[in-house]
């Protein structure tokens, strides 16, 4: 039974994780609290789903939903934060302005699914269930841990190993002096912002699919979510988001397992102010990091 | 001629910070640029680095007009600023710093790779895998001008390098900076430490009140009495 509730657990915390990961990474490279990442996220899952239901394969699904969900992700930080770079507000004008540019991508995916909760057609994706002694998974749990995995990896060479990793988090550092040594500004926005859309994408896909269901509303509670994991982790750090977001998930599995149910979302709230007393930079977070809005 | 400034204008926060400047860096030359604090030393660079945009006037790097453009480009065409506080990215390692200066070269070629940075500033090699904020200001100014130097500029701006050093670690960068002059690199020096400035430069400029004040050669100024009382103060050997 507890075995059971790891592996489910582990496959709930990595999409957890997915969805952070975007969040911390607006936050880390531009000290920006984008709200809207619930609506990227949310717009995923619908252009996944429409492109199944015209028929396409589900891999060509995903692709389409990251790249779509990657350019909205860009539109919205063209709309709501390029426009206000200049005012020298950007910390707080940017956390208004995602809200309703979230607002915006809220009310288009409720005028297109009607207020109705869509379903992927019957057989989308496989229902097939493996066992290993008391553990039993589906093949669904398996392809969103793959995924999440490949994609985690691949972003963490991306970020650390590459010349263009060097450019965001030369970026993230101090633009005035990234544009000095030749980084252009304007790039490094596009990349990081597609980026952070097309995990968002993923993960709305991969929730989606878990629970059969997308609706308008869907992004909502996984933002409250991100900002525990994005806090749990320490702001900014893109392991950290990793970490707490397993740690999130495998103990939200556990408390709805073994405590009442009531009692669930209570205990993870009351984690994470126990972490914010003991270590109020979080688990990975560097002392340097402080909460964007409350700087100055 | 490698740099041309002419009538050079600009406002910095709504203050006329230059106004009308006009000068001109040789190839292969090191020239001073000295003044007070405020003089508008700074803004000059920014303007030449594209980080201040001109009001007036017009600067010829190597050949092209580049007031508008963009800073990255700036520096991708070989022209590029050491700023003022060194402005190290603290998260970066050593080397991660030098390879991203690495981006100004494009398919430019470079007297200057890794290897010749580390044979300059040997400490930057023993300190590679640190990340930058661990530092000294000394060090930290070795690896702005080693990151410089990775994307093969044709003319490096350098504003206040000494700033915060201790005389021995002044002296280190300023010889380095001869040599590398002496290689053949062209360089801007701007300097609140005159002194040292005018003995390390064949030609200077000075600026007061974002004009051109004197300009001519640094030995002269070195000796010339309203130089020395107003920047130089009291010179022991001069």
């Amino acid at each position: 039974m507890i075995a059971q509730q790891l592996v489910n657990g582990i496959v709930t915390g990595s999409v957890y994780a997915l969805f952070a990961l975007g969040f911390t990474l607006i936050f880390g490279t531009f000290k920006i609290l984008n709200l809207a990442h619930a609506g990227v996220f949310m717009s995923g899952a619908f252009i996944g789903y429409f492109a199944v239901l015209n028929g396409l394969p589900l891999w060509l699904a995903l692709v389409l939903a990251m790249i779509g969900s990657g350019l909205i992700s860009y539109i919205v930080e063209l709309g709501a934060f390029a426009t206000i770079r200049g005012s020298g507000q950007i910390e707080f004008g940017a956390l208004i302005s995602s809200i309703g540019a979230n607002l915006c991508l809220m009310s288009l995916g409720q005028r297109l699914s009607n207020t109705k909760v869509l379903r992927f057609p019957f057989e989308t994706f496989p229902v097939e269930f493996y066992e290993f002694g008391p553990v039993r998974f589906s093949f669904l749990q398996v392809i969103i841990l793959l995924v999440v995995v490949v994609l985690l990896m691949a972003m963490m060479f991306y970020l650390y190993k590459t010349s263009f990793g060097r450019q965001i988090r030369a970026v993230s550092g101090n633009e005035r002096v990234a544009s000095l040594l030749g980084v252009n500004p304007g790039l490094v926005y596009f990349q990081t912002f597609f980026i952070s859309g097309a995990l968002a994408g993923v993960a709305g896909i991969m929730i989606g699919l878990s629970f059969n269901s997308i609706h308008f509303y869907m992004g909502e509670p996984y933002l409250l979510k991100a900002f525990v994991v994005v806090v749990l982790g320490g702001l900014g750090s893109v392991h950290g988001a990793v970490v707490a977001g397993m740690l999130l998930g495998i103990f939200q599995n556990l408390a709805v397992a073994y405590l009442p149910s009531a009692l669930t979302e209570t205990i993870i709230y009351g984690l994470l102010f126990v972490v914010l007393l003991v270590k109020p930079s979080g688990l990975f977070g560097s002392e340097g990091v402080q909460v964007g809005v409350a700087r100055r | 001629m490698m740099l041309e400034v002419k009538d050079l204008a600009a406002a910095y926060s709504g203050i006329e910070a230059l106004r009308g400047v006009s000068l001109h860096i040789e190839q292969g030359e090191m020239v001073a640029l000295i003044g007070a604090n405020g003089a508008g030393k700074s803004t000059l660079l920014n303007c030449l680095s594209g980080t201040v945009r001109a009001k007036r006037g017009s600067i010829r790097f190597d050949g092209s007009e580049i007031v508008g453009t963009r800073p990255h480009r700036v520096s991708r065409m070989g022209l590029l600023h050491v700023p003022e506080g060194r402005q190290i990215l603290f998260e970066l390692t050593v080397e991660e710093n030098l390879l991203l200066g690495e981006l100004a070269r494009g398919s430019r070629t470079s007297d200057y790779g890794l290897s010749e940075v580390f044979k300059l500033f040997p400490i930057l090699q023993e300190r590679r895998l640190q990340r930058g904020g661990t530092l000294s200001g000394g060090q930290q100014q070795m690896l702005a001008i080693g990151r410089a130097l990775m994307g093969g500029p044709k003319l490096l701006l350098l504003d206040e390098p000494s700033l915060g050093l201790s005389p021995i670690i002044t002296d280190q960068v300023f010889d380095a900076l001869q040599a590398l002059n002496a290689a053949g690199l062209t360089i801007l020096l701007v300097e609140q430490n005159a002194n040292r400035a005018l003995q390390v430069t064949k030609r200077a400029y000075l600026l007061e009140h974002g004009e051109l004040a004197y300009q001519g050669n640094s030995a002269d100024l070195l000796h010339d009495e309203k130089v020395i009382a107003h920047y130089l103060g009291h010179l022991p050997s001069a």
